[in-house]
């Protein structure tokens, strides 16, 4: 993006923001996102029953005065499930992060041991593991260990790696290399410059994005169980499957609750952390 | 003893940081390095404790030769060389005791550092440089509390944590106000008669330069162009380091200002 002077002008020299060719690409694009636009429109509506969406207030409603009042009762069987998604989704970050330190420290480009080999691969473990969603771990678990408990903790500990080692290399490759000149320049050896001038400069992000990750893997928990895999989906796969919408209700109720206590412990772990 | 032979640096990138350069630093010995920017003297100290890999030339400390080392010969010979930074470059999250004592790492076992604890000479010694350089009361600060002047202490202090054979100082006083740029001055130059420790001190203050130094050296395009006493920079001389320029100029303010003062006087003031 660089600005062209002209001097041609009777009235001094202008100067514009863009060359007329980068204004030209720049039309070009927002003629393409509106082309786009259209295009897809056009393709949502291909598949689209009208009867049916013309039909949704009716059966929204529907739905709702069946769920309402929540099925208050029904708490008694939800605390062990409950109980369970808690676990699931404190003991999936524990595994995600203890796998997801050394990961980044081999990815961050300034602590890699070697950019030719080493941090490519980390890389690809990262990618790996970021682009395949919680729920379709948990489903290939559940087929490969069997369902329950264990295929819902490695579901999560296997999708926190990707998530925890790509912001914390991002930290690592932000520190002041200053710091870890001078801490070198006494003779510490390689574990002692990690020790001394690293971890004091990433501690802060580790604790935030270890607890951000904690939160989210409460709300992905509490579905993992649609698949088998432990915790409050079961009990919710249950009710959908008997349409007892009241049931369902108290199960919403609950993730919520949960959710807003996970968020709130997040937050005051990381305004402590700073 | 320091002694550099015919050092040269050539950067990947094809510069040329120092071409050639010789000198020899004797014991108690406090060396100005002078340039403009990009003379190579941030280069050149950074040669000698290998932050910087040189491309050619030794040097010698005691009898190793730092040139040629690896691993953890490299590391037991970087423990033997403090170094002072132009931003402090404290660890800032760590307290100014973990600081000082991270000039220890260099002696002790990993497992020792990660647990902090040092022996009792070790943590003896970091209090009384704490004393040394007026920070005694603030061991237990984190280092990013303290103003530039005290973290710049705190840096000393670490270096000197270290029992070096050698200073090597980069640019201490360009974060500084003038007042506190001499104060940090004098207390390199007290450590240094102190323990009778050489120094090379990179600094951009001509004046700073002539009135705390020995002994300077002026670097151009990464050779030695003046080596010599402090009174020695005439104003060719200066020319000959910064290209041309009104020295008597900045000469006359300088006299008005510091005439009654010498610098024998200032030393005596202490801190």
């Amino acid at each position: 993006m660089t600005g062209t002077l002209s001097t041609d002008t009777t009235s001094g020299p202008a100067w514009q923001y863009r060359t007329p060719r980068q204004s030209l690409l720049q039309w070009l694009g927002w003629f393409l996102l509106v082309v786009l636009t259209v295009f897809c429109w056009q393709l949502m509506n291909e598949n689209t029953i009208w009867a049916f969406v013309s039909d949704a207030p009716d059966q929204a409603m529907d739905i709702g005065s069946r769920m309402f009042p929540p099925a208050w009762g029904y708490i008694g069987q939800l605390w062990e499930p409950l109980w369970d998604t808690i676990n699931i989704a404190t003991l999936g970050t524990l595994i995600g992060v203890a796998i997801a330190v050394p990961v980044a420290f081999l990815a961050a480009s300034n602590t890699t041991p070697s950019t030719r080999f080493v941090r490519p691969l980390a890389l690809l473990l990262i990618v790996t593991s970021r682009s395949i969603n919680s729920l379709i771990w948990a489903l290939l678990l559940v087929a490969i260990i069997g369902p329950g408990l264990l295929a819902g903790v490695i579901a999560i500990g296997l999708r926190s790696i990707g998530f925890v080692a790509k912001l914390l290399y991002e930290a690592i490759e932000e520190i002041d290399f200053n710091q870890v000149e001078a801490v070198r320049a006494t003779g510490a050896s390689g574990a002692q410059v990690i020790d001394y001038a690293i971890v004091p400069q990433i501690l802060p992000a580790f604790w935030g994005i270890s607890v951000f990750r904690w939160d989210i893997n409460i709300r992905e928990s509490t579905i993992l169980g649609l698949v088998g895999a432990g915790g409050l989906g079961i009990q919710l796969s249950a009710s959908l499957a008997t349409l007892a919408w009241n049931q369902v209700a108290m199960i919403f109720v609950v993730i919520l609750v949960t959710v807003v206590i996970s968020e709130w412990v997040s937050a005051r772990v990381r305004q402590a952390v700073i | 003893m320091l002694k550099l032979d015919k050092l040269s640096k050539t950067y990947a990138t094809g510069d040329t940081a120092l071409s050639q350069v010789s000198f020899e630093v004797p014991a108690g010995q406090v060396v100005g390095l002078i340039g403009p920017s990009g003379a190579g003297k941030s280069t050149l100290i950074r040669c000698i404790n290998r932050l910087v890999e040189p491309t050619e030339g030794t040097i010698t400390l005691g009898d190793t030769d730092l040139a040629r080392l690896q691993g953890r010969a490299l590391r037991r010979a970087r423990r033997r060389i403090g170094m002072i930074f132009q931003e402090y470059a404290l660890v800032e999250r760590l307290t100014v005791m973990e600081n000082v004592l991270s000039g220890r790492l260099g002696y002790v076992p990993a497992w020792r550092s990660f647990l902090r604890r040092y022996s009792p000479e070790d943590v003896s010694r970091a209090l009384a440089l704490l004393e040394q350089v007026g920070l005694s009361q603030h061991f237990n600060k984190r280092a990013d509390a303290l103003s530039g002047g005290q973290r710049q202490r705190v840096g000393i202090a670490r270096a000197l944590e270290q029992d070096p054979e050698l200073l090597l100082v980069d640019e201490p006083t360009a974060s500084l106000d003038p007042k506190t740029s001499r104060q940090i001055m004098r207390l390199i130059g007290t450590a240094c008669r102190e323990r009778n420790l050489p120094a090379i001190i990179n600094i951009h203050d001509v004046m700073l330069a002539q009135q705390f130094t020995d002994r300077i050296i002026g670097l151009q395009a990464g050779k030695v162009v003046y080596d010599g006493p402090p009174t020695g920079l005439t104003d060719a001389v200066l020319t000959r380091i910064y290209g041309d320029e009104d020295w008597n100029q900045m000469r006359g303010e300088e006299a008005t200002d510091e005439a009654p003062r010498t610098p024998e006087v200032d030393l005596a003031e202490g801190i």
